[in-house]
């Protein structure tokens, strides 16, 4: 299929499930009548009705605390939060309830459970809706944490995550809803195991990792780097945050020599430190230049639009970090 | 207070800040749609009688809180048009020097302390400022605005029982404008209403028509009195009724036109004053339009002025993270 946005991708990998699986629903705030806030729910209360297709209350805490009960249950509760902000109201059942029950429960209880919504920075929005996660949850043991680029990404893992027996954290971004990838005919039971991340571009010079929204300013950057400065990046899309994929990572940084990390979380303690720790402990040997990251600044997101675009990384932020890296004259 | 017994001049003065709260928020559309102002913007219109009506009985020790439609909540305690239009354009004369934005306006000389984002946030915070008021003795009061879609989070709940329980100096003032967001209120609260809500708590919950300024300073006058003394916390039940989308993003396609024509027709905030001043009081249509072309003039020079200041220097990203 030619141009399929994301959004809808996602609307109808969770179709899909609900069709194969009586067990799985949709909960959260304005997922239904309303069609989700951002249309990722468009339709799906006309075919499966008000039982499956849930609308709440403003209540995040409450409402992801009934879907981790409903999971121990057995059943297989897709939440959406309306974006991942208001699921800091919920952390404690997604960490304290979904993620260690497992473990504290001796293997007993288990919890099939689907947190996702839009992760990250959109635009102009300010401090409060403008935050990336990942770390936060990839911090956690007893969640996956995954985040897609592409319509076929978003399918295929979202269909994984759903069919996986863990909690998993399923981050998407405002900004990709829109964005339209041609998708493979796969059929429906065509999934992304929920820990490899996907070579983009194969190169030999650097390794760009990147997730979610940060991918197609990596991408852009290796065309730039290319084309102009004649420097070949291989591009990584991390997919998963938790486990992060090490084989990938290290195979790739001993064939580049050198490792970019590209991110819109904040840089202490956030992916890119993860994953420069992981080019410390794993190719320490192979590293040509020191391990670099490009993260949000580490400041709350300002409103005002020029501040903004300081704040976030951007292809040209990629471009030159990538050519002082390769010792390359701009 | 009926219109029948208002004064000649307090009469005009309601008037006006009801029309320059109505006009400052149709300016920010305007500009919203020629790109000055971007992001999330929640306009206040149709809701104006509710903070013009209390702001008749606040003082300067008060404290206010709200959510993320707070433009006119802001101007209402004294912040310069000036000031909030050029913070919804980002810029560095704006009140929260162009970092916040529509949803996070501020002022600690005038005790206004958010524009909150996160649904519900503003609903403890309020009843900590309460708190910092009766610790410090000050007298003041905080008024605590939450919609009717906050009403449902848990941590109100958790408020309403220390707030009551700490006796603290806090009016919660339930702005319930039917919806939160697209969802009708019968869909999201148990019951159907959000009346009795302070009941388990004792906190009394006092009705007050928010589309009627008269009513809201009448009803509030008493109650906010009591909460000055010591007598424990209320909550004010505005109904009201906001015009325009939930944000500037929403077709509202979950209502009628006829719903939102009606309430306009019928209840309409301003046009009741307007009504009084003339019927009642006798105040002439050159009046009237002597009023209209002032507030023109204030919310057209906000505009101005907003649009051709400086946006904040790039250092402003990395000042203020802490102190
Ligand atoms: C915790 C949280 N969840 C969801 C949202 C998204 N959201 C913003 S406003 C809103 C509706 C709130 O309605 P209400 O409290 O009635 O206030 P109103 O907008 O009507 O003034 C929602 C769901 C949010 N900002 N915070
Ligand atoms: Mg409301």
């Amino acid at each position: 299929m030619s141009g399929v946005p994301v959004r809808l991708a996602i609307r109808d990998a969770i179709a899909e499930e609900m069709r194969r699986d009586q067990d799985v629903f949709l909960m959260g705030e304005e997922v239904g009548r309303y069609n989700g806030a951002y249309k990722a729910s468009q339709g799906l209360m006309d075919e499966f009705g008000a039982g499956r297709i849930i609308d709440t209350p403003i209540t995040e805490y409450g409402f992801s605390g009934i879907c981790v009960g409903a999971a121990f249950a057995g059943l297989r509760p897709i939440v959406e939060f309306m974006t991942f902000n208001f699921a800091m109201q919920a952390i404690d059942h997604i960490v304290n309830s979904a993620a260690k029950t497992l473990y504290m429960s001796g293997g007993e209880i288990n919890c099939p459970i689907v947190f996702r919504g839009p992760n990250g920075a959109p635009r102009n929005v300010a401090a409060q809706h403008s935050q990336c996660f990942a770390s936060w949850y990839a911090h956690c043991p007893g969640l996956k944490v995954v985040s897609p680029y592409t319509s076929f990404e978003a399918s295929a893992l979202l269909k994984a995550a759903i069919r996986d027996n863990n909690p998993v954290i399923f981050l998407e971004h405002e900004s990709l809803y829109g964005k339209k990838f041609d998708m493979p005919d796969g059929g429906a039971d065509s999934l992304l195991p929920l820990d490899k991340a996907i070579v983009m571009k194969e190169g030999s010079d650097i390794t760009i990792t990147a997730f979610s929204i940060s991918v197609d300013h990596a991408l852009c950057a290796s065309e730039v780097l290319r084309n102009q400065y004649g420097i070949s990046a291989e591009v990584i899309n991390l997919i998963s945050l938790r486990p992060i994929d090490k084989t990938t990572i290290v195979n790739s940084i001993k064939k580049t020599g050198r490792i970019l990390s590209v991110e819109e979380g904040w840089s202490v303690c956030g992916i890119g430190a993860e994953i420069m720790a992981i080019a410390v402990e794993h190719a320490f040997d192979y590293l040509d230049c020191e391990p670099t990251r490009i993260t949000s600044s580490d400041t709350p997101m300002p409103y005002a639009k020029t501040l903004e675009l300081l704040a976030l990384p951007s292809q040209s932020k990629i471009i030159e970090t990538a050519l002082a890296m390769c010792n390359c004259p701009k | 207070m009926s219109p029948g017994d208002m004064k000649r001049d307090s009469g005009l003065d309601i008037y006006r800040k009801l029309l320059l709260a109505r006009m400052i928020e149709e300016k920010a559309g305007e500009l919203y749609s020629q790109g000055h102002i971007y992001g999330f913007c929640h306009l206040y219109i149709g809701q104006e009688a509710v903070i013009v009506g209390l702001s008749e009985n606040m003082t300067n020790i008060d404290s206010v809180v709200t959510g993320y439609r707070d433009h006119v909540h802001m101007l209402l305690r004294g912040i310069p048009p000036n000031s909030i239009m050029a913070e919804l354009c980002g810029k560095v004369t704006g009140c929260s020097k162009g970092k916040g934005g529509s949803m996070h306006m501020y002022s600690r000389d005038k005790r206004v302390y958010g524009g909150n984002g996160i649904v519900g946030a503003q609903v403890p915070i309020g009843a900590g400022l309460a708190f910092a008021h009766k610790y410090r003795g000050d007298g003041g009061v905080s008024f605590t605005f939450y919609g009717d879609g906050a009403a449902n989070q848990g941590q109100v709940y958790e408020t309403f029982n220390m707030a009551a329980l700490w006796n603290l100096p806090v009016v919660f003032v339930l702005e319930n404008n039917r919806y939160g967001l697209g969802t009708s209120v019968d869909r999201a609260a148990a019951g159907g209403t959000l009346a009795n809500r302070g009941d388990p708590f004792g906190i009394p919950t006092v009705l007050v028509d928010g589309m009627d300024v008269f009513d809201v300073i009448e009803k509030s006058k008493s109650v906010i009195e009591k909460v000055r003394n010591g007598e424990g916390p209320v909550i004010l039940h505005m109904d009201t009724y906001r015009y325009k989308g939930h944000s500037m993003s929403d077709p509202a396609t979950y209502r009628t036109r006829d719903e939102v024509e009606t309430v306009k027709k019928t209840r309409d905030p301003i046009t009741r004053v307007k009504n009084a001043l003339i019927h009642e009081i006798g105040i002439g249509d050159d009046k009237i339009e002597e009023i209209m072309n002032e507030v023109t003039a204030i919310v057209d020079a906000a505009a101005k002025f907003a649009i051709e200041s400086p946006a904040p220097p790039d250092h402003a990203l990395e000042m203020d993270v802490t102190l």
